[in-house]
């Protein structure tokens, strides 16, 4: 152990971590394409889901024009060369507010989901390892699991006010318990195997056997969750931004652009129809990925006609579940 | 059976007590003075004195929270800020209309779910199956408010056949109720298509098949009966959700039920108006558990000797 300590010290660092890494992204890509041809719904759910992302993401060099550019005399234009997607009431290019829009349902359900999982994971960690917590915070989780997202999401709002850092708490605080339920049921088995007795054994704090042996084993459900939660956000933030009650109007966000279309749609029925598009898109996308990654890793599914197609996105999985944290196997030899 | 019933009961009354619990110390976070906001914001500083104690916001916050369960204890949740009537007569009312859109999207929903999942099932794996499968994620995919908005577009202004708010006719039911429903049906569909296909690949059912048993039968008789058991619970859980989640519908067809109350009592920061409308929620979503799960019992003997 020692020589091998020492032997690393001289060798450069690059040399060690380009090869493990390597070989599994190069099968990752491997096992994605094989997805892509055994799931092809959701291989094109998942471009739908990326064409989103980099829309949000390029967003400022993509829209023709500025989202918030008031052009009174153009007001309800109807599709045209100059405004691809027509205008709203005050003449702004809509095809730029859509683009923009995307960039905001991004922002929201990514920091919202993603708070969530990390406090819903930890909650559900700590409740199925230390049995004391468990009462509470499982109550506590299936009492705010008992109101419908919007309610949860108006009640916080109610508290808070409106804005978009508002509404992205109360997407977050909704989804938590939905996390901190399968961290839960998760780590309860892994608990189990003899790899966390072997951890327990050789004197680990509990903070690092859950750092390092039992996250890394439940990441893989973790992030098909979140594949699915995400479009379950960014519903939940047009439909309170719809209500008046989410991101403030002037930005450009897909609800709010359907909240002010409800005076104009006889007039221009294109105004409603854009933005209802445009989300139904994504969330369409998001939702048919989610599930054709779901059914792959079911593993009731296994005996079905997808059999043994199936075990190729399992281990993608678990790739994506080492790749994150890479001490599955390695502390054992401490 | 009714031991089973009210033992069901008193392990949802700790539950409840949470509810309550959480709805009146979450409001207290709330910056601002209530009693000034119950006066409004002209009012003298003696008024705000006067209705601080008429309130009772002059006491401490946990004799507040005693007279807070005393009040739900006697049927009182207070009076509402804006309209100044007991909280009470404002939800009831609205929580009928809401129950009764939602049994109307409930009866809509399991039927059309159930008969669209058998199909599914039976027909695995055809053109109808994945018809099914992609017409069941574009319903779980679409925006209630934008599908609320393109009905009402069409029938109401262009075709002028369907009115498009209030609840003066039964035709004004139509539209409130396939919104509602949209989602629940493709989430129903998709239950019974997956408990039905796992049904069908048991034993009894080959046995079934093999006595020469008409498929209708095997279908109808053996293998429905034992898929709906799950099913069974996925629609009530979807009928709790209803009660509270008709939110959007409600603002869209301006139905006038407890989730326009909600929202327009979010809105006006009417903070008794939101924890009434929140307790009534959380009351109905543990009642319509409890009755899922009586339900389970008749359908699934098993599960009462547990």
């Amino acid at each position: 152990m020692k020589a091998e300590t020492g032997l690393n010290k001289v060798l450069p660092a690059v040399s060690r971590v380009e090869e493990p890494t390597s070989r599994p992204i190069e099968s990752l890509l491997n096992e994605a394409l094989e997805f892509a041809r055994d799931y092809k719904l959701a291989a094109a759910g998942a471009i739908i889901a990326f064409l989103f992302v980099l829309t949000a993401i390029f967003a400022p060099q993509l829209a023709p024009m500025d989202p918030d550019a008031v052009n009174v005399r153009d007001a309800l234009a109807p599709p045209s060369p100059l405004h691809l997607l027509g205008t709203d009431n005050q003449g702004r290019d809509l095809l730029s507010r859509v683009i923009w829009g995307a960039r905001m349902s991004l922002y929201i359900s990514l920091a919202a989901i993603i708070s969530s999982a990390i406090i819903g994971a930890l909650l559900g960690m700590l409740a199925a390892y230390y049995e004391r917590l468990d009462m509470w915070i499982m109550r506590l989780m299936d009492i705010l699991l008992a109101f419908p997202a919007i309610i949860v999401a108006l009640t916080i709002i109610a508290i808070l006010g409106n804005g978009v850092n508002n509404v992205v708490i109360a997407i977050a605080v909704y989804h938590i318990p939905q996390y901190a339920r399968l961290a839960q049921g998760l780590t309860l088995s892994v608990k189990q195997s003899t790899f966390v007795e072997a951890a327990v054994a050789t004197g680990n704090r509990d903070s690092a056997i859950m750092a390092r042996y039992i996250l890394p084993n439940i990441m893989a459900p973790l992030i098909v969750q979140t594949t699915l939660l995400i479009p379950a956000a960014i519903m939940t933030a047009a439909g309170l931004s719809f209500l008046g009650l989410g991101v403030p109007p002037p930005t450009a966000e897909w609800g709010s652009m359907l909240q002010n279309s409800l005076q104009w749609a006889s007039l221009a029925p294109h105004v409603m129809v854009v933005p209802g598009l445009a989300l139904m898109l994504v969330v369409f996308g998001f939702n048919v990925m989610g599930d054709g990654l779901r059914d792959a890793m079911d593993p009731r599914l296994n005996t079905s006609r997808r059999g043994i197609r199936t075990n190729a996105l399992m281990r993608a999985a678990r790739h994506v579940g080492s790749a994150a944290t890479p001490a599955v196997a390695a502390p054992a030899a401490r | 059976m009714a031991s089973f019933v009210a033992k069901r009961l008193l392990a949802s009354v700790p539950v409840l007590f949470l509810v309550v619990t959480l709805v009146f110390f979450a409001f207290q976070l709330i910056p601002g003075d209530a009693a000034r906001m119950y006066v409004g914001g002209y009012a003298t500083e003696e008024a705000v004195e006067a209705a601080r104690h008429e309130l009772g916001l002059d006491k401490p916050v946990l004799v507040q929270y005693a007279n807070f369960l005393q009040g739900i204890v006697r049927g009182d949740l207070g009076k509402s800020v804006q309209t100044r009537r007991p909280v009470v007569q404002e939800i009831v009312p609205s929580f009928v209309n809401t129950v009764q859109l939602s049994l109307a999207a409930i009866i809509l929903a399991s039927t059309l779910g159930i008969a669209l999942g058998t199909v599914a099932a039976i027909k695995q794996g055809t053109f109808w199956d994945h018809l099914m499968t992609v017409v069941a994620l574009l319903g779980i995919s679409v925006p209630v408010f934008w599908l609320g908005l393109m009905m009402a577009y069409y029938f109401s202004v262009t075709l002028h056949v369907l009115p498009s708010a209030g609840k003066a006719t039964w035709q004004a039911f139509l539209m409130p109720t396939v919104c509602l429903a949209v989602f629940s049906v493709a989430f129903i569909t998709r239950m019974t298509r997956s408990s039905l296909l796992e049904i069908l690949g048991q034993d009894f059912i080959r046995t079934a098949r093999a006595k020469g048993l008409r498929e209708s039968v095997v279908v109808g008789g053996h293998a429905l009966r034992n898929a709906l058991v799950p099913v069974v619970t996925v629609v009530g859980l979807r009928f709790g959700y209803m009660l509270g989640g008709a939110v959007i519908t409600e603002q869209v067809f301006a139905w006038p039920g407890l989730g326009r109350l909600l929202v327009t009592a979010v809105t006006q920061r009417d903070i008794p108006m939101i924890q009434g409308a929140l307790l009534i929620f959380g009351a109905s979503f543990v009642l319509v558990n409890l009755a899922v799960d009586v339900v389970y019992t008749f359908l699934d003997p098993r599960i009462r000797y547990r």
